[in-house]
């Protein structure tokens, strides 16, 4: 039986995090991402979460620390946001590359300079070459089904997978959703046993020096995996439905209706919410529009998306981070994955906020009214 | 949909209230939010906190600009804030003031329809506090019917736990001493 619950969206990852049973959590505080880890410390102080909590001075003293405890074979988790996941860049790298398997939740939050503690996925998108998974989420409920269903795909893959929720847009808006029971997580996400583990009795090297043609080798590897990681999660997505009746993609489709549609609107995250209000508007007042949703970043699930958009003569891509230089990092990524269809739509390229600058459905009604005058080249500021 | 704002100053517990209302309305089978709006804590200084209230599935995710009912919870912030900004032709602005609906009418020139209570003096006496959260949820839902009072019982006693009853009993009484004034 799932419970209902209403449930700050920082209380609702804790909760995932909690039916998951980490036994290890290291953190350091960092707004929008706070409450996440003050509800976990909470609920270990209370005796509802047998895991071990380490308190540590910064973030990247936080990643060592899940590190050394996911190498000792317990799982772990960890959050952070914006600056913060900044700081963890060295140790991302190290994490993924010696194949280990761990949840990290980030609260997109936009870098500064200049100051700024709002949303913004640049913080995330700008560690996507670190050989991280990366899942976007729409809602709190989202987050809290995402979060199960990565430790189990994380350790399938013995990769570390980064969930994303909008930094205040879900993390501090409280609303309403279904909380898995205990024992049914259980089923789905049996405890972890890792294949290999720090040991006094066995001893191992991990993260050893590879010379040139073996560190070849095994990033081939790494990439086979990734590869493969999108079967994975799929399987898991879908093994998630099953026991509990929400159904995930790679890419989504947001609205039933309109199928004929040659034009489509993409984004991820909360955004996707808000585009659902801007696409009712529009079909309502006769523009035919579709809309999807991106969930993985990493690996781009290339092929799914080219099936999807096949058929379709143009696509806006919302973007809520930038590369400084050639646009929206959305728009390059879905441009890539279109390239070698034999229609390719056209894609413009959107830039519809950073910072937190607010998304209304009329600002995304207002840019599919003016498609026809959109630069199909270059990045589109608003 | 209805759309709520809720003026107070930074640890006043306006984001409580939004939540308290968004719960009520969950709880009696509708879907709601509730948020604050999103920035660094600023204890003592004007903020806002929102509710939306619906009988769908809420997507949106912008903050609320035309709230149906807003609620002022500290009555300090009416000289420094412009609390009817974007209310709804047809909405409700509902003020803690010791002050009388045609004095709050003349001295800040409100058009629209107003509904006071001085919640103020009914925290006080009731807990002992000038923290009128949870008083002016009485006098919220008496301006609007966004749920029945007995609806928000629940609610107060998981939240405020050994001190609900003192909490219930504030709202009880705003939403009876409430005077609504429609347009």
């Amino acid at each position: 039986m799932q419970k209902k619950a209403i449930l700050l969206g920082s209380d609702a990852v804790a909760h995932g995090v909690k039916l998951s049973r980490p036994q290890v959590i290291s953190a350091y505080p960092i707004t929008p991402q706070t409450h996440i880890i003050e509800t976990l410390s909470e609920m270990v102080d209370k005796g509802e979460l047998k895991s071990q909590y380490i308190k540590v001075e910064s973030e990247m003293s936080a990643i060592a620390a899940v590190l050394g405890s996911v190498s000792a074979g317990s799982r772990s988790f960890t959050a952070s946001s914006s600056q913060g996941l900044a700081m963890m860049h060295e140790l991302l790298h190290w994490f993924a590359g010696a194949r280990l398997p761990l949840v990290l939740v980030n609260a997109n939050r936009a870098l500064g300079a200049p100051w700024n503690i709002w949303s913004d996925q640049s913080d995330s998108f700008s560690q996507r070459d670190t050989g991280w998974l990366q899942i976007y989420c729409e809602t709190s409920q989202e987050a809290l089904d995402t979060i199960i269903m990565a430790y189990k795909a994380s350790e399938q893959l013995m990769l570390p997978i980064m969930v994303m929720i909008d930094g205040f847009i879900l993390s501090h808006t409280m609303e309403q959703l279904l909380v898995p029971d205990q024992q049914e997580v259980d089923e789905y996400l049996p405890a972890y046993r890792p294949p290999y583990q720090l040991d006094p009795d066995n001893p191992l090297t991990f993260g050893g020096a590879a010379q040139p043609d073996l560190f070849y080798e095994l990033k081939k590897t790494f990439s086979e995996t990734m590869t493969e990681a999108l079967t994975i999660i799929d399987n898991c997505q879908d093994e998630f439905a099953n026991k509990f009746g929400r159904k995930y993609k790679p890419v989504m489709r947001c609205l039933e209706g309109d199928e004929k549609s040659d034009t489509a609107l993409l984004c991820c995250g909360a955004m996707t919410g808000t585009a659902r209000v801007a696409v009712e508007n529009l079909r309502e007042n006769g523009t035919s529009i579709d809309l999807y949703k991106l969930r993985l970043l990493r690996p781009f699930p290339n092929r799914e998306l080219a099936e999807a958009l096949k058929d379709k003569k143009r696509v806006i891509v919302l973007n809520r981070a930038c590369s400084y230089g050639v646009g929206g990092t959305l728009s390059q990524e879905v441009r890539a994955a279109l390239y070698n269809l034999p229609q390719r739509p056209l894609v413009n390229d959107v830039m519809i906020s950073l910072g937190g600058k607010e998304v209304f459905p009329e600002t995304i009604a207002e840019v599919v009214g003016n498609r026809e005058q959109l630069s199909a080249i270059d990045c589109n500021w608003l | 949909m209805i759309e709520v704002r809720v003026h107070g100053r930074g640890g006043q517990g306006g984001v409580t209230s939004a939540e308290m209302l968004a719960i009520a309305a969950i709880n009696e089978g509708k879907f709601a939010q509730a948020f604050p709006s999103f920035g660094p804590e600023r204890r003592g200084a004007p903020v806002i906190a929102f509710a939306r209230v619906s009988e769908q599935k809420i997507r949106n995710r912008t903050k609320v600009y035309t709230p149906d009912v807003v609620v002022v919870l500290d009555p300090s912030v009416l000289s420094i804030v412009n609390v009817e900004e974007g209310l709804k032709s047809d909405g409700i602005l509902v003020i803690n003031s010791a002050k009388s609906l045609s004095e709050l009418r003349s001295e800040y020139g409100f058009k629209t329809s107003l509904a006071r209570v001085d919640a103020t003096h009914i925290a006080m006496e009731e807990l002992g506090l000038p923290i009128t959260n949870t008083t002016m949820l009485g006098a919220a839902i008496k301006a609007r019917s966004l749920v029945p009072v007995e609806a928000l019982i629940g609610p107060l006693e998981v939240r405020f736990g050994r001190i609900a009853a003192k909490n219930i009993k504030a709202l009880q009484r705003a939403y009876k001493e409430t005077e609504v004034d429609l347009i």
